[in-house]
């Protein structure tokens, strides 16, 4: 049987990767993918809680995040494919229109 | 109909609303069937009502008195819309009703050629309205409606031509003056309701009456409530201070001046002197205030009246002073005195205006006596009944003036309040303010009728007014000849006095002049002094003005600083502007404008926006438009939280409001 911390702690390794990703990364679709990783480091400790305290709640909330996820990546990759359409770029330091 | 007392003053109002609403696309004849007509029944109504009195008094003795809805009902507070009508109403909707028809059928002729006509009769049969719920009313509260009402409609018919700015100053200076004496009169009001927890008269007199008179110099509840009353009072009657708005009314039509400043409105200050004389009677010190203040301003407006050369200013001047001797009659316990001479005075002072207005109408638009002369034959009618108008207000028998005047004179004279020096000194000022209104009323008559006409013969085409102009004329004529022997005095043949007995059931319990006098060799030697003096008033008008003209001139020239503040009305409305409206207007502009207005009110307001713009100015910086930064604020942002929870959970629960 892993401990539970373990498990705890790969989720923060993961969830730091992800935001570290999320904050230095240029291409919209890392960033993307930075935030999935987010998710999934999400998911894994809800599994690990639910499993330690022996409740369901917390698959649960995994599979909502499933949902979510996969909602959001539908939309995302729609505003990804419009923003190369039209900027024909996919750096998002080059996507700055709403600056004041 | 006594029982539908209401339609009396809503005949008006609904003529009113009727021309108001569609008059302006009205011919005039059409205006004119809904505001003499409405005013007409409103006056076969009133007449029908009193009827219908009589019989009711003569079974209950009593005021009839009818609630016909509630209108404010606050704890045990109750205003309601009650009429009441007891003898003292019975002359004021007779003389409101009556006098004020006989203006409109005058003025359908008067204004035949003004614009606004249907506007006019608008506005007049709005001051009908207010005047009758003003008579009516059976609570000090609904009295008030009809007051303020009447002021408002003074003010929008002294402004009638409201595109001359004298006549729109005119206006506002009346509402404002007016709204100084209203401000007593309320606090009066709230005083009585304090004290005696109602504001019925029937009730309110009821719990009044057995409280102790105050005596000279306490300042009591009485003499603090009567005074504040008589305050409102001084406002709308145009008495010293407050009287500098009524020679200024005179810009407005002369119809108007004929039925609001001079017979009805203005005569709503002795009214409720009148109406409240049982609390009058409880306090001396109101008492002599009242005929003092009366007294002193009869004889004021009648000095200022001696130089005036516009023909109304004249005539305003002496409504003011006529209006002094009713208060004075009122001040030294002889209120059926002061309401007499309120009836006469209406009849003829009406009648005064009218002619004047019809001098004018046949001058075409002159005002100034300096220009005119000679008028007598070409105006034969006006002539005549302006004539019997001054020789009633001069007070020559057997005129209406006559009696009341001499009534007046006589109760001053056996004034008890304060002893009797001060009842001769208001009999001499009185006697004094008789023959100078005989000698201005007599300068005027001179002026206008008699002498060599000075003006371009050429150009001004006298002529005499419609017969919609004469007939009232001729019939206030008659009745300013007749009036006066309601109250023929008991010493003459077949005289008993008729008035007074017939207020008797209002005023009985406080008259003190009374009906029964003892000694009439008393009345007698007044009444000759009295003729005697407007006869001096008439040969000294005469002497100076046909005799030997240019005499005044003279007079003038070496009386001339007499006469230079005579003729600027003792530099009163200066000393007014200089003592009150300068000051206000300073502290207006300075302190509530500049100061508390723009830098306090305006600068707060503007100081939050512009801090919320300067604040917003730096923080527009965080949005940065690119994407990342955003992420770094989302990051740091769940950062700072779960510090918060981590390191001071305390203050998470509250600020974030996290629950663990």
């Amino acid at each position: 049987m892993v401990p539970t911390n373990y498990y705890v702690i790969l989720s923060a390794i993961l969830f730091g990767l992800g935001v570290f990703a999320f904050i230095f990364k240029r291409n919209v679709i890392t960033i993307f993918m930075s935030i999935e990783l987010m998710l999934n480091a999400v998911n894994l400790a809800f599994v690990a809680f639910s499993q330690a305290l022996g409740k369901l709640d917390g698959q649960v909330f995994v599979l909502f995040v499933i949902v979510v996820a996969a909602a959001e990546a539908a939309v995302g990759l729609g505003i990804i494919i419009l923003i190369a359409r039209n900027r024909q770029t996919l750096n998002v330091e080059r996507v700055d229109l709403l600056k004041l | 109909m006594l029982e539908y007392l209401w339609i009396v003053p809503l005949l008006p109002l609904l003529g009113s609303a009727v021309n108001g609403l569609f008059g302006a696309k009205w011919p005039n004849k059409i205006v004119n069937l809904a505001a003499i007509g409405s005013t007409g029944l409103s006056f076969l109504g009133a007449l029908e009502a009193v009827r219908e009195f009589f019989d009711y008094f003569a079974q209950n003795h009593q005021a009839f008195h009818k609630p016909f809805f509630t209108w404010i009902a606050a704890g045990n507070f109750r205003a309601g819309f009650d009429l009441q009508m007891d003898q003292l109403t019975v002359v004021m909707v007779l003389v409101v009703t009556g006098v004020g028809w006989l203006i409109h059928i005058y003025a359908t002729g008067y204004m035949a050629h003004e614009g606004g006509y249907y506007r006019f009769f608008s506005y007049l049969n709005l001051f009908m309205f207010f005047m009758l719920i003003l008579v009516l009313a059976a609570n000090y509260v609904l009295l008030f409606v009809g007051w303020e009402g009447v002021g408002l409609s003074s003010y929008l018919l002294i402004g009638f031509y409201f595109l001359k700015k004298s006549a729109a100053d005119a206006g506002k200076k009346a509402f404002i003056v007016n709204r100084i004496g209203d401000f007593g009169f309320m606090l009066g009001m709230f005083l009585l309701f304090k004290t005696f927890g109602t504001l019925d008269f029937v009730q309110l007199f009821a719990r009044a009456d057995p409280w102790p008179a105050e005596t000279m110099g306490h300042l009591g509840t009485f003499t603090i409530a009567c005074l504040l009353l008589f305050m409102g009072a001084c406002g709308k009657s145009a008495q010293l201070p407050l009287y500098v708005w009524l020679p200024d009314a005179m810009e407005g039509p002369t119809p108007v001046s004929a039925l609001i400043h001079a017979a009805t409105m203005v005569t709503a200050g002795v009214y409720v002197v009148a109406r409240s004389h049982i609390l009058f009677a409880h306090s001396e010190t109101a008492m002599l205030a009242v005929a003092i203040i009366g007294c002193a301003t009869a004889f004021f407006a009648a000095t200022i009246g001696l130089v005036q050369t516009d023909i109304k200013k004249v005539l305003a001047y002496s409504t003011v002073s006529q209006l002094g001797y009713m208060f004075l009659a009122c001040g030294v316990g002889a209120f059926s005195a002061g309401i007499f001479h309120l009836m006469t005075h209406a009849f003829f002072k009406a009648l005064l205006f009218l002619a004047a207005g019809s001098v004018i109408h046949a001058m075409g638009g002159e005002q100034d006596m300096n220009r005119m002369g000679g008028l007598s034959k070409k105006i034969r009618w006006t002539y005549l009944t302006m004539l019997t108008a001054t020789l009633a207000i001069a007070g020559f028998p057997p005129f209406a003036g006559f009696f009341s005047k001499d009534s007046i004179l006589l109760s001053a004279f056996q004034n008890e309040y304060g002893g009797r020096k001060v009842g001769y000194t208001l009999y001499a000022f009185g006697l004094a303010t008789a023959l100078l209104t005989a000698f201005y009323m007599f300068r005027l008559i001179f002026l206008a009728f008699k002498g060599k006409p000075r003006y371009d013969e050429h150009k001004v085409h006298v002529h005499e007014s419609t017969k919609s102009m004469l007939v009232p004329l001729v019939i206030l004529a008659v009745l300013s000849t007749v009036g006066g022997w309601l109250a023929a005095p008991a010493f003459l043949p077949g005289g008993t006095d008729y008035f007074t007995r017939f207020l008797q059931p209002v005023f009985g319990g406080v008259e003190v002049g009374g009906t029964e006098i003892e000694a009439h060799s008393l009345e007698i030697t007044l009444a000759i002094v009295a003729v005697i003096t407007a006869l001096a008033g008439w040969a000294f008008a005469y002497w100076m003005y046909i005799r030997q003209r240019g005499r005044a001139d003279e007079l003038a020239k070496s009386l001339k600083p007499a006469y230079t503040t005579l003729l600027n009305k003792y530099y009163v409305d200066e000393l007014y502007a200089a003592v009150v409206v300068r000051p206000l207007l300073w502290i207006s502009t300075n302190v509530l404008w500049k100061t508390a207005d723009v830098a306090g009110i305006d600068g707060a307001v503007n100081g939050i926006a512009e801090g919320a713009t300067t604040i917003g100015d730096g923080v527009r910086h965080v949005q940065s438009g690119n994407t990342r930064s955003y992420a770094v604020w989302v990051v740091v942002g769940a950062i700072v939280i779960i510090a918060v929870i981590l390191f001071w959970p305390a203050t998470g629960k509250p600020v974030l409001g996290l629950v663990h």
